[in-house]
């Protein structure tokens, strides 16, 4: 075992993994991240915790990680390249082990124009570092783990025993790079990899034959990603904006068939979308669980933790197993 | 070469309006070719001051020169008695110009007239863009001749991110994301196996480093110290 994580050690079962997603608060208060703890808590082998996402200040991924883990929830910390240059990274990698901490996602991360894309002010006008980049930082990961070595090459005393991931968006172009792209994080040391969402199946599965064959699954363990539908209007906005995703006429169909059901009704739209949304969402982890090569789902609810008991249970993912340390 | 932008009047004229004599300085070089602060334009912003100083009823003489590159004293050493009988000179040169003068001018203080943007190429008439950013250890062999420090949103050495959208990057639809012009460019000279290697951590000490990083080149110092010493043999003065 790389790290002993409960995330490594159901992988290493053969069982399909699970990963859920929690985002911290734009907040000092801790009761919100125990709250979507104990939401999640049983329902997934282990729960990302985001890392100012769209560039937006948030409680940091590390220590809203250590309050998931203290409500026995296994969190995986996320580390972008945007805020950090290679001493903050290894030092908040040394200090994330030492609180107990057992794996890392690794990302570029969004840049801080996103910050203002929505609503809010945002923080527009940061200076980006980038002093490393996803693959680098992988790279770095594993060699502190597996050679008790700094990037720059002096000793640690004691390694941090962390499970290394990373991030994978099959379907953006250059679509015939990816795979490349793919290969470049596994070779530098990717121990798991978390796809963006899947709609396309078919996209994903051409994608995943080439994986196949470059025998890319096997070294690594590929989580194909979901993200829960909730709106005819998110699924449409996710096909024409969200890089890397395109969504099948068939299903935004089937959301606007549920939101028109309802009529003039706002709230019994609102319930039948949200319905028909972790029906397809079922439906996808199970096509995406049948492609061959892939072993496990990551399922991201954004701002809806408490979807996921519903679909794991529905999807025959409950109850998770649970595998003794040894 | 060095791609400048005009200042806002505003701010031009926050800098100088306490100043009684003004010397708004071109440099007929790089800054001259993007319009921004070769002698055309030092004249141009020599007459807004002006028109500024007569609106707010402030006296103020306000002149304007050029010359060829503030970067080399060779060109602005012979002007430079006149330029110090200015309160304060405006420099329309790119930054290295403003900060070259002001270590040799004396007591005279120099102002930015420009902002100093990037160094770029002309991609069109009027429309500059950014294309290296001087990092100091050239890997464009690497990337088919495009360079990921400068053009990439986030310089990644290994790229694309995920955010790649039909060719665009993920800040913006009016950038190109400069992966997929690497891939593809890379997929036409029929290299694109060379970008499965992962690219390591750079060393970007040669991009930001302790001070002002320097070039010397060896053999003109040597040469330069062997003349300077002769003349101070024969006891004069290097010209
Ligand atoms: S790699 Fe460095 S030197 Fe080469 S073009 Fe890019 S920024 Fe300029
Ligand atoms: S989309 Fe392209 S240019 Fe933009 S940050 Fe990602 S790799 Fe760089």
């Amino acid at each position: 075992m790389k790290s002993g994580s409960n995330l490594e050690r159901v992988i290493m079962s053969g069982r399909p993994a699970v990963t859920a997603e929690l985002g911290p608060p734009m907040s000092a208060d801790p009761h919100e991240v125990m709250k979507k703890a104990n939401i999640l808590r049983g329902f997934c082998d282990a729960a990302n915790i985001t890392d100012c996402q769209t560039a937006v200040v948030r409680m940091s991924s590390i220590a809203a990680a250590v309050i998931a883990l203290r409500e026995g929830l296994e969190p995986v910390m996320q580390m972008t390249c945007r805020d950090r240059n290679r001493i903050a990274m290894q030092a908040d990698l040394l200090g994330a082990a030492a609180l107990g901490l057992k794996n890392c996602l690794c990302l570029a991360g969004d840049h801080q124009k996103f910050s203002a894309a929505g609503k809010l002010k945002g923080h527009p006008g940061a200076k980006n570092v980038y002093d490393v980049d996803t693959c680098q930082l992988v790279g770095i990961l594993k060699k502190m783990r597996d050679e008790g070595l700094q990037e720059g090459g002096d000793k640690l005393e004691a390694a941090p025993k962390l499970f290394v991931g990373a991030s994978w968006t099959p379907m953006a172009d250059p679509i015939d790079f990816r795979p490349v792209n793919l290969l470049k994080k596994v070779n530098a040391g990717a121990d798991f990899i978390q796809t963006q969402g899947i709609y396309d199946v078919e996209g994903f599965r051409s994608q995943m034959e080439k994986i196949r064959n470059m025998g890319l699954h096997e070294r690594t363990a590929i989580l194909g990603g979901i993200i829960v539908p909730k709106s005819a209007m998110m699924l449409k906005y996710m096909d024409s904006s969200v890089a890397g995703v395109s969504v099948p006429k068939s299903l935004i169909n089937r959301m606007n068939k549920a939101k028109e059901e309802a009529g003039d009704d706002k709230k019994k739209a609102k319930e039948l979308q949200e319905a028909e949304g972790i029906k397809i969402t079922v439906e996808l982890i199970h096509q995406v669980l049948e492609t061959p090569g892939v072993r496990g789902v990551h399922i991201q609810a954004i701002e809806w933790e408490s979807a996921i008991e519903k679909i794991v249970k529905a999807a025959g993912l409950y109850p998770r197993p649970d595998i003794p340390e040894v | 070469m060095i791609i400048g932008s005009q200042k806002p009047i505003e701010e031009i004229w926050d800098m100088v309006k306490d100043f009684k004599k003004v010397l708004v300085f071109g440099c007929n070089t790089c800054v001259a070719v993007c319009h921004a602060g070769g002698e055309k334009e030092a004249e141009t912003i020599a007459s807004l001051i002006r028109m500024r100083a007569a609106q707010e009823g402030k006296a103020m003489e306000v002149n304007h020169m050029g010359v060829m590159r503030h970067c080399e004293p060779e060109y602005f050493d012979p002007v430079l008695d006149e330029v110090r009988k200015y309160d304060l000179v405006l420099s329309t040169a790119c930054g290295v110009g403003v900060n070259f003068l002001s270590e040799r001018i004396g007591n005279v203080p120099v102002y930015p007239g420009i902002n100093t943007s990037f160094y770029g190429a002309v991609e069109a008439p009027g429309r500059f863009v950014e294309l290296c950013a001087g990092c100091g250890n050239c890997i464009l062999h690497l990337t088919g001749g495009i360079c990921p420090v400068a053009r990439c949103s986030k310089t990644l050495m290994n790229g694309p991110c995920g955010g790649t959208n039909k060719g665009k990057c993920e800040v913006s639809q009016e950038i190109d994301c400069a992966w997929y012009l690497i891939v593809e460019r890379m997929k036409k000279l029929g290299t694109l196996d060379r970008l499965s290697e992962v690219l390591p951590a750079r060393n970007w000490s040669t991009s930001r480093d302790g001070g002002p990083r320097r070039v010397s080149l060896e053999h003109i110092r040597e040469y330069e110290e062997r003349e300077e010493k002769k003349v101070e043999q024969a006891g004069g003065k290097k010209q």
